[in-house]
Parts: structure tokens; sequence; C-alpha cells
């Protein structure tokens, strides 16, 4: 392929991806309302079109219809820089994530992913500790001690809770011996899900990931009964619409991630579909669609929590994340060891 | 002074807490599917019980009068004072009916005592509870919207004979 071409189809993939992104986000805060209104005996938001499918456009439309507030205190350019690192975190991240094999498409080799890179985790997990750059500016510009609360509490908690997510993947990456996403899924094989070979690790990254994304039980960098709105208390319109969809965003990329690494990427548990001579179009199908089916079953654990779970107070958060999974997933990499060691996987 | 009792420590299990996590997920999933309390409203409205005070409304005899002897004790007796009474005199029997009566319903509070002190039962609190309004001219409720046919407020006339 000359470089022309790659240029255009990277431009289609990221164009692609952005589409299903936003899509996805606004259709994950209509599930959240939906969901949270159920688990509650309620209905949720039914009016607009059927059943309130049209609501995410309503709500976006009301976003960019309000008037945008930037407070007196505030640090005029970094308050209006925070939303946007947010965003770019949060969409970046998503270059490296393989949602199916390569395929032959006329002439040409596609893989579907946008950057097919070999260092593919490191890029993710240096860019999701960027993300804690915009939260907690974003505190701090805002010139409101509610604000700086939620900002330094966030600082605190990405940095803790990143230690044993790093760890978690450690275990992954002696197992594919590689960084690259796509060495990764494939290395799992059919059925050896580093979900089920390395179940500590599983858990330490996915309450990690929770943590990551500040998520219930850990949302306390924007916990409203003790700081109003926790960073973002000072941010309106589409500032505030910018934070809102870089945190759903993120639960799409942990998501994602989570998939990639322990549950087999985009391929089917048992069923080796190669096997079953169906046309090369339909398999590549099968595979994006088990990616996505896994994502949603995900996103729903994700809001299925939420619903569920109080919050943590502060002081056991901290215990949580350094006398627990810390440790929890050091063991895990040393148990991944012995299981190479043992049988030479 | 009552000394602390110390509650049992959470066992082994317990402290995993991912057995407790997964109990509660249980939980809230089954929530999930169980049938919803929530009434439409614009569809599907409330009915509310003849103990329901609503807005305050004139009872209309079957001949297309008022009940009211133009009194004022409801005036009198409204503590926000959103009650306004001007009796004149008329031919029949009751000898005074009121030439004008305004309930505010800014000032309203739906308390009921003009109800109570009412010695006609001319003023009951109705079952209506649909109140907007757009501008405040528009909440001076006179007597073309305060009167309401007497059969229709039977419930709440047999309420008060029995309970007040």
């Amino acid at each position: 392929m000359s470089t022309w071409e790659i240029v255009i189809f990277t431009l289609i993939k990221i164009l692609v991806i952005f589409t299903i992104m936003m899509l996805t986000v606004s259709y994950l805060v209509y599930f959240e309302r939906r969901i949270s209104a159920w688990t509650q005996n309620r209905l949720g938001p039914n009016r607009v079109g059927w059943e309130g499918v049209l609501q995410p456009f309503a709500d976006v439309f009301k976003l960019l219809l309000k008037e945008d507030i930037v407070p007196e205190q505030a640090e005029k350019k970094i308050h209006s820089l925070a939303p946007v690192i947010a965003l770019f975190v949060a969409f970046t991240t998503y270059a490296v994530i393989p949602i199916g094999p390569s395929f032959n498409f006329f002439d040409y080799n596609i893989s579907l992913v946008v950057a097919d890179v070999n260092m593919g985790i490191l890029y993710v997990l240096a860019l999701t500790s960027l993300g804690v750059y915009a939260i907690t500016l974003a505190g701090w510009s805002s010139g409101s001690k509610y604000s700086l609360l939620g900002g330094i509490r966030s600082s605190a908690q990405m940095i803790s809770y990143e230690i044993s997510m790093g760890f978690s993947v450690g275990g992954v990456i002696l197992l594919s011996e590689s960084l690259r996403p796509i060495a990764i899924v494939e290395s799992q094989g059919l059925w050896m899900w580093n979900a089920w070979i390395q179940p500590i690790g599983f858990i330490t990254f996915l309450v990690s990931a929770f943590a990551e994304t500040n998520r219930l039980p850990f949302d306390l960098p924007e916990a409203e009964p003790e700081l109003v709105g926790g960073f973002h208390t000072e941010y309106s319109s589409m500032k505030f619409a910018g934070f809102f969809l870089a945190e759903y965003a993120n639960m799409i990329i942990s998501s994602a991630l989570i998939i990639t690494l322990y549950l087999g990427g985009y391929q089917i548990p048992f069923i080796d579909i190669t096997t079953l001579g169906l046309a090369h179009w339909f398999e590549v199908l099968i595979y994006i669609t088990a990616f996505f089916f896994k994502m949603g079953a995900l996103l729903f654990f994700f809001l299925w929590v939420r619903w569920t779970i109080p919050r943590f107070r502060y002081d056991q958060l901290m215990n949580l994340g350094w006398k627990v999974m810390f440790p929890l997933a050091l063991l895990n990499i040393i148990w991944v060891a012995v299981l190479i060691m043992v049988f030479n996987l | 002074m009552a000394e602390r009792i110390r509650k049992e420590d959470l066992n082994f299990l317990e402290r995993l807490y991912i057995p407790e996590i997964v109990k509660g997920l249980a939980l809230t999933l089954k929530v999930m599917f169980k049938p919803k309390f929530t009434m439409e409203y614009p569809e599907v409205k409330f009915i509310p019980p003849s103990s329901y005070r609503g807005r305050p409304v004139l009872v209309m005899e079957e001949d297309g009068t008022e009940r009211c002897v133009a009194c004022g004790l409801c005036s009198r007796v409204c503590p926000p004072l959103a009650i306004q009474v001007q009796a004149a005199e008329t031919e029949s029997e009751k000898e005074r009916y009121p030439e004008k009566f305004e309930i505010n319903m800014i000032r309203c509070i739906f308390c009921g005592f003009c109800e109570e002190v009412c010695p006609e039962e001319a003023i009951v609190m109705s079952k209506d509870y649909e109140l907007a309004f757009t501008n405040r001219e528009d909440a001076l409720y006179g007597k073309e919207k305060l009167l309401v046919p007497v059969h229709q407020l039977q419930d709440r006339i047999d309420f008060l004979r029995n309970y007040k």
C-alpha cells in the first residue's frame, strides 16, 4: 500500500470509530437512565420517540443551548482546556483496540484497528494516566473548594489504582509475550481466556478499571452528597457535556480493554468458526458482532454495578487500593509466572 | 450509660466482598424486571379519595344558583387572605347571595378552613389538582370558575358529614 492509501484508510477507520463511539456514548447515557430507573421501580425517560430512544439527541440539543458560565475566580484558560484534555484522552485511546481480525477487501488487507502499534498496551496506560490531568486541572482551575477537593481526590485515587492496573496487565503480557493488542487477543486462543487463567488478575483489573473511570463505587471525585458535583461543579453547557462524554467514552474504552486483555477480544469461545466453511466476509462480521456483544454485556455490567453498590469512604478506598488490590496484583504475576514455569504455556 | 454492644465481625466470606457484591447484583437484577409503579401522568390520572383537599369550589344547587349566603366567614378565616366576598340581596328564600366571590389561587394554601367554617356547606374542597396558569390574572378564580354542580361534589359532602 502506498502512503496515500494508508492515510485514506486510516482516516476512514477513524471516522467510523468516532461515529460508533459517539453513538454508543449517547445511548449509554440513555441506558444508564433507563436502567437506573428500572432498578428503582421506575420507568425512566420514555417520552422522546419510541420508548424514549431519541432522548440523547434532546439532551445534546439542550446542552448546546445552555449558557456557558465561567466563575470569576476561575483560571479561564485552564478551565476551558480541562474538558478538551478529557475528551482527547477518551477518544485517542481507542486507536489501538482491535474490533475484529484483518480481512481482504479487493486487493487491500485491512486490519480492523486504527493503529496496529506494537506497544499498544503501553500507549493505553500512558494515555489513561494523562486523563488524571483533565480532572485535577478542572478541579484546581474552577476556583471552588468543592471542585478542588474533587480534583485532589481524583488524582490520589487514580494514581493508587493505576499501580494495581499496571501490575495486572503485567500478568497478561507475561503470557502473550507481546504488547500488541492483536497479538494479545490471538494468544488467548479459543478458550484460554486470561479471565479463566488468571482470575485474580481479572478481578483486580476490573476493579481498577472501575476506579480509573470514576464509576461508582469509586466515584469519590464527584461524590454528589459531599462535593456538590465534584470536579465539574463549576462547569456548564458544552464544557460540562465534554466531561460527561469523556466519562462515558472512558467506560467504553475500559470495557474494550477488558475484552481485549481478558475476554478473548473478538473471538468466540469454543467454536472455531474458520472450520465451518463460511464466507470470509461473514466470518469477519461474526467476529465484529462477538466483540460488540461482549462490549454491550460489559457496559451493562458497569451500569448494573453503579446502581447496586454504595460509594466507598475515602480511607476505605485507599485501604482497598494499596493493601488489597496491589498485593493481589503482585500475587497474580507470581501465579502466572508459576503457570508458565510448570506448564510451559 | 448504655454500654456499646459490639456486633459480630464479618466472617471470611463476607470480608472478601465479592460474594456479597454478587448477592446485591442479583437483587437489583431481580428488581429490574418487576412491574413498575409509575403512573404515566397525562394519559393516566390519579383519582384522589374523598379526603383529598384539592381546589376549593362553590356548591351550585340543582336550579343553578349558588348555595352560599355570603356571610363572609370563609374570607375571615382564610389564613393567607385569598378569598374575597361581596354580598348582595336577593328575592329568594336565603335573602343574601355573593355578588362577587373570588379566590386567589396563588394565595390559597389548601388548608380547608373555609370549608370547615362554612355553616351552609357551600364551599368545599374538590378533587381537582390540575391548577396551572400562565399569568397572575388567570389565577383569580371568579364565580364562573368556582361554581360546580352539587352532584359532582356529593363525595366530599358525604365525607364531611361523616368525619368533620
